[in-house]
């Protein structure tokens, strides 16, 4: 069993309000002597620093490029419905550049490139304080035909500098392309096959991935063998706020 | 945090010292994560620390038996009901296909302090969803919980959908995506664990027509976590 506790996001709004009526408070009465008063600089941006670690936990499933998403009040995905064309996009293909132009998305920030089985990727992480309150990240196991992981809508407002939080995340799948595990359909090294088609011939919501099946259990037309099949948790996350 | 007025006061003042149990306003959802299985009627009670549903390692109760093998949570709310515990029977008014989500479920704790989930999975011989005795917490807040698919341990697994819903007997009672195959020659089960323990998950092969089970290794395979269960204390 796993549990993980959402807090609230008050305290940026709680901030706000406190630094308005401070502004308000110093603006003080002119009375008819010239004063030269020189502009209050605006007070510098201070970006809020993480260092998000990833860890592959996979036998033999390499991720694609590591995707942090922060963003307004949209879901990466949710469990039932369909998922969107950003997300379909990076479940078939490994490619997250779809998040860029999406409506709330305030930055995408990609890793360094495929995370193999067993390896582990620290990528920095730079926001504004007003774009800590939704973080999503995603990757697609690429040896699959649309199954994807990360972390769905976390809000980093609470955590303080060096302070870090820890999550498991399990196999999802867009339900967007059929797990046919054929050759031809899957963009990793053990097929090299396609990524992206716009059709959706399966389910069409987004489910937790029952696993691949493979060659060696009986699904003949499988390009996958025992090797690929995963187990639950595939990637781990650490969040680690350095400033 | 969405404490009322009274406890942010009494935080203030430093007096929740020797705060008694509280009761909580509970708000629950629950989703079936799965691409393929269908839950039956969902039970959940509320109970004190000592009481359980159903316990990993320890054996069935009958009551847990005839939910796991044929979907029927009557016994298990009659046993609950005469322990004084809570329940909430069937919230999702029949079965929650894969996908579904049943939100708005209000439990008032009252003097209870600890939650337990349970339903079959559909079709296995069986499988149930289970929470056992998860703590509510006493800070407010959204939590969420993963839920595991166990085997209640009484019933050979053996993927053949034949109807067979009573405790005792074999087979599965249905298929509710009616995307099961027919005629297959049933899977040999040489667990020797009768007691409940992590199910194995289900074989199925891509044979409709015979081959060893009737279900279907594209549509009824999981991993576990098989449900999404989320707790808001109010």
């Amino acid at each position: 069993m796993n549990t993980f506790k959402t807090l609230p996001r008050n305290k940026l709004l709680l901030v706000a309000a406190i630094s308005s009526s401070l502004l308000l408070s110093a603006c003080s009465d002119s009375d008819n002597t010239p004063e030269v008063t020189p502009p209050t600089p605006p007070a510098p941006v201070v970006n809020q620093v993480y260092s998000v670690t990833v860890t592959n936990l996979t036998a033999n499933q390499p991720m694609s490029p590591i995707t942090l998403i922060a963003h307004g009040d949209i879901s990466a995905w949710q469990v039932g419905s369909p998922a969107s064309l950003a997300l379909e996009t990076i479940a078939e293909s490994g490619d997250g550049s779809l998040f860029s132009s999406m409506d709330d998305v305030d930055s995408v920030t990609v890793g360094a490139g495929i995370l193999p089985p067993g390896m582990s990727e620290s990528i920095e992480l730079s926001l504004a304080p007003d774009d800590v309150d939704s973080l999503s990240i995603l990757t697609m196991l690429v040896n699959t035909n649309d199954a994807f992981a990360g972390l769905n809508d976390f809000s980093l407002s609470d955590l303080a500098v060096e302070q870090s939080i820890r999550f498991r995340s399990i196999a999802y799948d867009a339900g967007t392309e059929s797990n046919s595990e054929a050759k031809g359909t899957l963009p990793g090294p053990a097929d090299g096959g396609e990524g992206f088609n716009a059709m959706r011939d399966d389910v069409d919501r987004v489910h937790a991935h029952p696993g691949v099946i493979s060659q060696d259990d009986g699904l003949t037309d499988s390009v996958l063998s025992a090797s690929h099949r995963f187990d639950n948790p595939v990637l781990n996350i650490t969040i680690n706020r350095t400033q | 945090m969405n404490l009322n007025k009274v406890s942010k006061i009494l935080i203030l003042n430093g007096l929740m010292l020797a705060a008694p149990t509280m009761a909580a306003e509970l708000e629950i959802s629950i989703t079936n994560l799965t691409q393929g299985n269908h839950f039956t009627p969902i039970l959940i009670t509320a109970h004190d620390s000592t009481s359980h549903q159903f316990q990993a390692g320890e054996m069935a109760s009958p009551a847990l038996q005839k939910m796991a093998e044929g979907g029927d949570i009557a016994d298990l709310m009659a046993a609950a009901t005469g322990n004084n515990e809570l329940t909430v029977g069937n919230p999702a008014e029949g079965l929650l296909a894969p996908g579904g989500k049943v939100n708005e479920i209000m439990l008032d704790t009252q003097s209870m302090t600890h939650l337990s989930i349970v339903a079959m999975v559909l079709p296995t011989n069986d499988a149930f969803i289970g929470l056992d005795a998860w703590e509510i917490p006493t800070t407010p807040g959204t939590y969420t919980i993963n839920v595991n698919a166990y085997d209640a341990g009484t019933e050979a697994n053996d993927e053949i959908v034949n109807g067979g819903g009573m405790s005792g007997t074999p087979g599965i009672p249905a298929a509710p995506g009616m995307d099961a195959g027919m005629n297959g020659t049933g899977v040999s089960d040489t667990s020797a664990n009768d007691k409940v323990h992590i199910h194995p998950g289900v074989l199925g092969d891509m044979d409709e027509a015979g081959g060893i089970s009737d279900l279907d290794s594209r549509i009824h395979r999981w991993l576990n976590p098989v449900a999404r269960v989320v707790v808001e204390v109010k």
